[in-house]
């Protein structure tokens, strides 16, 4: 058993921390108080490759493991959680279907560009009134005249509204099955298709300066060749996708964590109360023992998931485990950060005020808490 | 054009340093090894030449490191080196800024170069000395912290940076400058550059290649370190009370003014 990272994945995420630290953590109070998106960070992701980590360089990207993606967005989401939902968002949700599914020709048109992070791209599955119960999707699609006539609303997707996005893949009822349930298929709907249409950006407690609208499809039209994968596989793709989006989701909750025990510990090092500073108290010292501990265990979890990944296995248990782990002890350790920093925890200027309402996005994202239980249980075949 | 920018390793600039009492050195257990900082900028000044001049200008990066250490480098050649090569051997331990000169000297001749682009000093002995001592057993134009560099009809073109401006000096080529921090902060490394640096060499070469006729190493050192002590501990600060702004304001200028600060 070997847990030294490769000299490759140290350098990636040591890469994303010089990065995350020098220019989104000093931008990360603003961007949340302006609710304004950062086109010149995801630029600059871009320009060094994260938005194409884990793809083929023949696509675009820079041909990295799923260890050195999980690193990079943990490092990321311990500056800023908007910044790395962007980036795992785009990679795990937005280019992911096209990288799995794709023909070649889809891939050549989506994913290069997508893995060069000169476009963004919105994945679909959410609606109003079907969350967890993707199987409920009311978005329905009719394949008309050699066009598809897509009719319903999704709800909650990111990257959906940016002037760098390109369209949204969304999951859609397409016919009956055999069996009289209903044929949910993928179709690539691009952001100029006629009858699609956005909301402005949702006012949200977290997440402030990540792009998450609204989707309305009235008749819009989109072409038939706009098919991902197969007819009739749309639910079984994007549960597949999930799978592995619960990695990075994890590793953005346990960056979180990282970012809030990185702000309580050098604040607790530099206040002072009763003529020493509070780290010196037993009361303190025991809150960041415990903090530190959390976060360890998540590391292990989610390197792990990240780990089976890369070498070929059965990774979903492991995912969501490290998942479900990861959103709990995050709220866990940034409800003790603000703690340890009294009053102060409580005001906008300092870090963990954001982190707070940050973190709660965590447990509901991707799979409730409750969800990935139902998921593990299920795994476990209970 | 072959650009060659000399590399030292240090230990991590954000670590908490602890001195050995007896050996009199830095503890380098548990600390990481990292680019010397300053040399960051002379890789990034290489690159920028690189990017201008176009063509075949190669850079390469050379280091005078134990050979256990030498994967540290694989972060400049993520950066865009084209290849590095290192000097190392038992019996260069203990080197002083006159011996490590002497050595890597001539390292650099066997390498072969037009130019020599270091650092201004380094992060952990900061005695700055090595580039002006390169240059002289180079037998090559030595201008020293630059802040700009530029390669005009075969010859070197730098503004080098003093108290009150810059000058503007040139020198023929073959030459050696070392630049300040004001050449352009030092890239990230991109991932495919880091993706790529794997498959990079990073040669190596021993002093017997080298055909010294001098001791280098502690041996050769001219300096001996008669004591090494930790920097004092800062004294407790003055706190200002004052009942208003513009009050408080008055006795931090007058204490500023007596102090001669302003």
């Amino acid at each position: 058993m070997n847990f030294d990272l490769t000299d490759e994945q140290k350098a990636v995420a040591s890469l994303a921390r010089d990065f995350a630290q020098e220019r989104v953590r000093p931008r990360a109070e603003e961007m949340d108080r302006e609710q304004s998106f950062p086109y010149d960070l995801v630029a600059t992701m871009a320009e060094l490759g994260f938005m194409g980590l884990p793809f083929p360089e023949a696509y675009g990207g820079a041909g990295g493991d799923t260890v050195s993606y999980a690193l990079a967005v943990m490092e990321i989401a311990r500056a800023d959680a908007s910044t790395a939902i962007t980036l795992a968002a785009h990679v795990s949700l937005g280019a992911t279907p096209f990288s799995l599914f794709g023909t070649e020709e889809q891939k050549q048109r989506y994913l290069v560009p997508l893995a060069q992070g000169k476009m963004l791209w919105g994945f679909g599955l959410t609606e109003p009134g079907a969350g967890s119960d993707a199987a409920n999707t009311q978005t329905k699609a009719e394949l008309r005249d050699g066009r598809w006539i897509v009719n319903g609303t999704k709800a909650f997707i990111t990257n959906s509204g940016t002037d760098l996005t390109g369209g949204t893949t969304i999951t859609a009822v397409t016919g009956k099955r055999s069996d009289g349930k209903p044929e949910i298929s993928n179709l690539i709907v691009p952001q100029d298709a006629p009858g699609f249409s956005r909301s402005k950006k949702y006012r949200k407690m977290g997440w402030r300066a990540s792009d998450t609208r609204e989707l309305s499809f009235v008749d819009a039209e989109v072409p038939a060749e706009n098919l991902l994968g197969e007819r009739g596989n749309g639910l079984r793709q994007f549960l597949t996708i999930l799978d592995g989006g619960r990695i990075s989701v994890a590793a953005l909750s346990l960056g979180l964590a990282m970012g809030a025990y990185d702000e309580a510990l050098s604040y607790a090092k530099e206040r002072r109360a009763f003529g020493r500073t509070i780290s010196k108290f037993q009361a303190i010292q025991f809150k960041l023992v415990d903090m530190l501990c959390e976060i360890e265990h998540a590391k292990l979890m989610v390197l792990k998931a990240a780990w089976e990944k890369d070498a070929g296995r059965d990774y979903a248990q492991t995912a969501s485990l490290a998942k479900l782990h990861a959103a709990e002890i995050s709220r866990r350790v940034v409800n003790e950060a603000v703690q340890i920093h009294g009053g102060y925890g409580f005001m906008d200027e300092y870090p963990v005020s954001r982190m707070y309402r940050d973190q709660k996005i965590n447990e509901i994202g991707e799979g409730t808490n409750e969800v990935q239980r139902v998921v593990i249980a299920r795994l476990m075949g209970l | 054009m072959k650009i060659v920018v000399t590399v030292k390793l240090v230990p991590d600039p954000n670590a908490e340093k602890r001195i050995d009492p007896v050996g009199m050195r830095l503890v380098r257990s548990g600390v990481e090894t990292v680019l010397n900082p300053y040399d960051e900028y002379a890789l990034e000044a290489a690159l920028q030449l690189r990017e201008r001049l176009g063509g075949d200008t190669t850079v390469t990066a050379f280091s005078m490191v134990p050979e256990s250490t030498k994967e540290t480098l694989r972060k400049a050649l993520a950066m865009g080196v084209d290849d590095a090569v290192i000097l190392s051997d038992a019996s260069l331990a203990g080197s002083d800024t006159w011996a490590t000169a002497y050595a890597m000297a001539q390292g650099l001749k066997k390498i072969g170069f037009d130019l020599v682009i270091c650092g201004g000093l380094a992060d952990d002995g900061s005695t700055g000395g090595v580039p002006g001592a390169l240059a002289e057993y180079l037998g090559v134009p030595g201008l020293t912290n630059a802040r700009h560099l530029e390669i005009v009809d075969g010859k070197l073109h730098a503004q080098r940076e003093t108290d009150s401006g810059y000058q503007v000096v040139s020198g023929a080529l073959p030459a050696l400058v070392s630049v300040t921090m004001a050449v352009g902060e030092p890239r990230y490394p991109s991932l495919k550059g880091i993706m790529g640096a794997k498959k990079k060499s990073i040669a190596t070469m021993a002093p017997a290649d080298l055909g010294l006729d001098r001791a280098v190493g502690s041996d050769g050192a001219k300096t001996e370190l008669l004591a090494i002590a930790p920097p004092p501990a800062r004294g407790s600060a003055r706190v200002v009370e004052a009942a208003d702004g513009p009050t408080g304001a008055k006795i931090i200028f007058d204490f500023l003014k007596e102090k001669k600060l302003i």
